[in-house]
């Protein structure tokens, strides 16, 4: 910053060399005050940039990486998202977009320090990964989740060229499992592993070669194994890491002798600072007794790949008194929830799966009075996830007033528009209840029988919210506009099968450019009404997936968000753009 | 284990059928349909029951097709999908057991069950029901229920005929019927 000669002036005799503003401001890591930091003055926002280490870009599109690269030059962390999260449920087209390629390419040359990368949702080609390898030798952390397009032999070069590599985090991807020979890429001297989580794969790695790497890597925290893993080969993988703080077992359905057994249960033993415990495919009763000495420091359980039934967890949960977190199966069962609520009073999570998404004849699932138990024992509890068949108003008003700290409530009612069971009402109250009594809620989905009413509640009450999902509900337009209009917070709503219309779509005009995305699916939003809004918004860019056979006006799935990037060129045909540009 | 596109396995294909049209509508699947063939036939009436228990299955069989509905990432249905598969060869062969009358449906593990005899204890204890003495002449006698089974030619066969372990292997399904409809059967072809 020049300046004319002029009196000295307070802010100069005060102004600090920016070196030191630099040291500052790099104490403050939350990417909200660095936001914000950068908006006092030129001098601070030159001094963020040039200090700022991590980046998270929640969506890829809302900036083009050489916007990143030329206001950071320095960073060393990334984490970039990309595709909308209906992707998980197969609702975007395999080619969509989202490739990391672009980003590689230009933070080659801008930011070539990088050494972490955390991706979601994007595609990721073994050619990426391999220019990654190869062209960042500070390179340390890679993690991908949710991620598609690349195979092991991607991992291979990872695990060849990079040198210093602490964490390798492969989480529920769309592999490609050609083979487990990736892992023996490692070099014989290579130890500086921290984190290794290859429990996405299938194929089998060397056993030889893992107990080896294990036993080299004295920093190894986190053992994340894949289904195939035998109970033999992790006895001698704790023996050999008791220092790991976070386990992935592999299967754990073998049949042990009494002599096998025990052994197993002496490793877990050994193992006194594990916090995390996940995997644990098809765990059968007796051996997960074996686990129980290694549960006393336990804050997460992840048993959501085994059909635990409830006197599997009634007998485990008492090993785990520190519990805060807890995924499971509705295998379960509600007694096995009271179980929850009678052994977990620190428990602030917790997420139940379908066994049988698709089975409605299933009788093995939990109901209104699992959940309801659950907050009973519970109060901490501030996160929860629950899929079930059934549920009425009461029970959900029940549960927000024994907990009303809830920051996350995520009900799924697996019957699209099906009401509460005992009254036949729609399921309006028990949203209402829960806007009304959870104040720090910040994100809500909804299910059930639905009427306009819901979104009134929303609109007037969950005022800190910042993500919707919403599903086969609402009456009209007035539902979306309800929510456009009251929530002020609002960062990202999902929307599918509802009766919203362009009216509902234009209703959040001014809303869209403080929003991260919006996504309709499946509503009655037709082309017009999206050309209609990209015209009055041209930092939006508001996109349209056609599917085939649909009519010509029909807009079937609809992505708006905002962006400095302007409209994307690397779209499929199916996705038509809409700049107002 | 093979390898290939790991994401591909244990696809649940009709769950990612695209659908036009709201969710509820879409052809519907007659389940617990009726068969003509040289075997034990099934009796031709359909009661109203029957008739609504299957309007109210296919409802359910076009519902199970809404794309990406429950929200389940991908990756868990798949991971679902091969411990049942390979939960059918191992562990546990759970069969749908539905009695005529009742609201909803059981399932059962066959592998818990050593034989007839506590098979249809359990059925009994479970549905609050006697069936009554089976003879392979005169099947179930003295009951108003009757125990039937769903084998892999999709034929409707009285629970008792064939060997256990070929029992085991063939049924697919089972149905407690009512004593009324199942007239001819068990008094020999």
């Amino acid at each position: 910053m020049d300046l004319s000669p002029k009196q000295s002036s307070p802010s100069e005799s005060t102004r600090f060399p920016d070196e030191v503003l630099e040291r500052v401001l790099a104490l403050l890591t939350s990417p909200k005050d660095r936001n914000a930091v950068s908006l006092v003055c030129k001098d601070w926002y030159t001094a963020d940039s040039w200090s700022r280490r991590h980046v998270f870009i929640g969506n890829c599109y809302s900036v083009s990486p050489e916007i990143v690269a030329r206001r950071f030059p320095r960073i060393r962390s990334v984490t970039l998202k990309g595709k909308p999260r209906f992707s998980d449920f197969n609702l975007v087209p395999d080619n969509w977009g989202a490739d990391v390629h672009s980003w590689l390419l230009v933070f080659a040359s801008g930011c070539p320090f990088l050494e972490e990368l955390r991706l979601k949702r994007m595609r990721v080609t073994d050619e990426s990964l391999e220019f990654l390898a190869l062209n960042f030798p500070n390179f340390r952390a890679l993690s991908l989740l949710s991620c598609d397009g690349f195979s092991t032999s991607g991992l291979a070069t990872v695990a060849t060229h990079c040198k210093n590599l602490t964490e390798l985090d492969i989480q529920e991807n769309g592999i490609e499992d050609l083979s487990g020979d990736w892992l023996s890429c490692f070099p014989e001297n290579f130890n500086t592993l921290e984190v290794l989580n290859f429990s996405n794969l299938i194929t089998d790695v060397n056993p030889g070669v893992l107990e080896r790497l294990v036993s080299r890597c004295r920093s190894l925290k986190v053992l994340k194994l894949n289904r195939t893993s035998s109970l033999d080969r992790l006895q001698r993988l704790l023996v050999s890491a008791p220092q790991l703080t976070e386990l992935g077992a592999g299967s754990f359905s073998e049949e042990l002798t009494l002599q096998q057994h025990a052994e197993l249960k002496y490793a877990f033993g050994l193992c006194k600072n594990l916090s995390v415990l996940s995997g644990f495919w098809d765990a059968s009763a007796l051996n997960l007794s074996a686990v129980y000495p290694a549960c006393s420091r336990l804050s997460f359980l992840n048993m959501s790949y085994t059909a635990l039934q409830s006197p599997e967890l009634a007998s485990l949960l008492p090993h785990c008194p520190c519990l805060r977190r807890l995924w499971v199966l509705d295998s379960v069962g509600d007694k096995g929830l009271e179980a929850v609520g009678a052994n977990c009073p620190s428990l602030e999570e917790i997420r139940v799966f379908p066994t049988d998404p698709f089975d409605e004849d299933m009788l093995h699932t939990v109901t209104e009075s699992g959940i309801v138990a659950v907050s009973q024992g519970c109060p901490k509890l501030h996160y929860i996830l629950y899929f079930c068949r059934q549920m009425t108003n009461a029970a959900v008003a029940t549960v927000v007033r024994n907990c009303p700290d809830f920051t996350h409530f995520r009900l799924c009612i697996m019957n699209p528009g099906q009401p509460d069971h005992t009254t036949n009402q729609p399921m309006d109250e028990a949203f209402g209840a829960v806007v009304k009594a959870c104040k720090k809620l910040k994100r809500l989905s909804i299910s059930g029988l639905l009427t306009d009413l819901t979104f009134k509640y929303i609109g007037e009450y969950a005022k800190n919210l910042e993500a919707l999902s919403v599903a086969f509900a609402g009456s009209s337009d007035l539902g979306m506009q309800y929510v456009m209009e009251g929530c002020s917070k609002l960062k990202k709503l999902e929307i599918r099968d509802c009766p919203f219309g362009n009216v509902a779509l234009l209703s959040g005009l001014e809303r869209y450019e403080s929003m991260r995305s919006l996504w309709m699916s499946a509503c009655n939003v037709t082309i017009d009404g999206c050309r209609s809004l990209a015209r009055e918004m041209p930092r939006l860019n508001v996109e349209v997936m056609k599917e085939e056979g649909s009519d010509d006006c029909k807009a079937d799935k609809v992505y708006v968000y905002r962006t400095v990037a302007g409209p994307r060129r690397d779209a499929p045909p199916s996705v038509l753009t809409f700049s107002g540009l | 284990m093979e390898g290939g596109v790991a994401y591909e396995q244990g696809l649940n294909l009709k769950a990612t059928e695209l659908t036009l049209g709201l969710p509820g509508t879409g052809e519907t699947e007659g389940q617990g349909g009726v068969r003509n063939n040289n075997k034990r036939p099934m009796p031709t009436s359909e009661t109203n029951e029957e008739e609504s228990q299957a309007l109210k299955a296919a409802d359910r069989g076009s519902r199970a097709q809404i794309v990406g509905w429950p929200p389940i990432r991908s990756y868990r249905k798949n991971s679902l999908q091969e411990k049942k598969d390979s939960e059918g060869e191992a562990s546990g062969m759970y069969v749908k057991v539905s009695m005529d009358g009742a609201p909803y449906l059981r399932k059962i593990d066959l592998k818990v069950y050593r034989g007839y005899p506590e098979l249809l204890k359990a059925l009994e204890a479970m549905f609050k029901f006697a069936a009554g003495v089976y003879s392979e002449r005169e099947g179930y006698k003295g009951s108003e229920y009757v125990p039937t089974y769903e084998d892999k030619d999709g034929d409707w066969m009285l629970v008792g005929d064939v060997p256990w372990d070929m029992f085991m292997s063939s049924c697919k399904r089972l149905r407690i019927m009512k004593g009324s409809e199942a007239r001819g059967l068990g008094c020999g072809v």
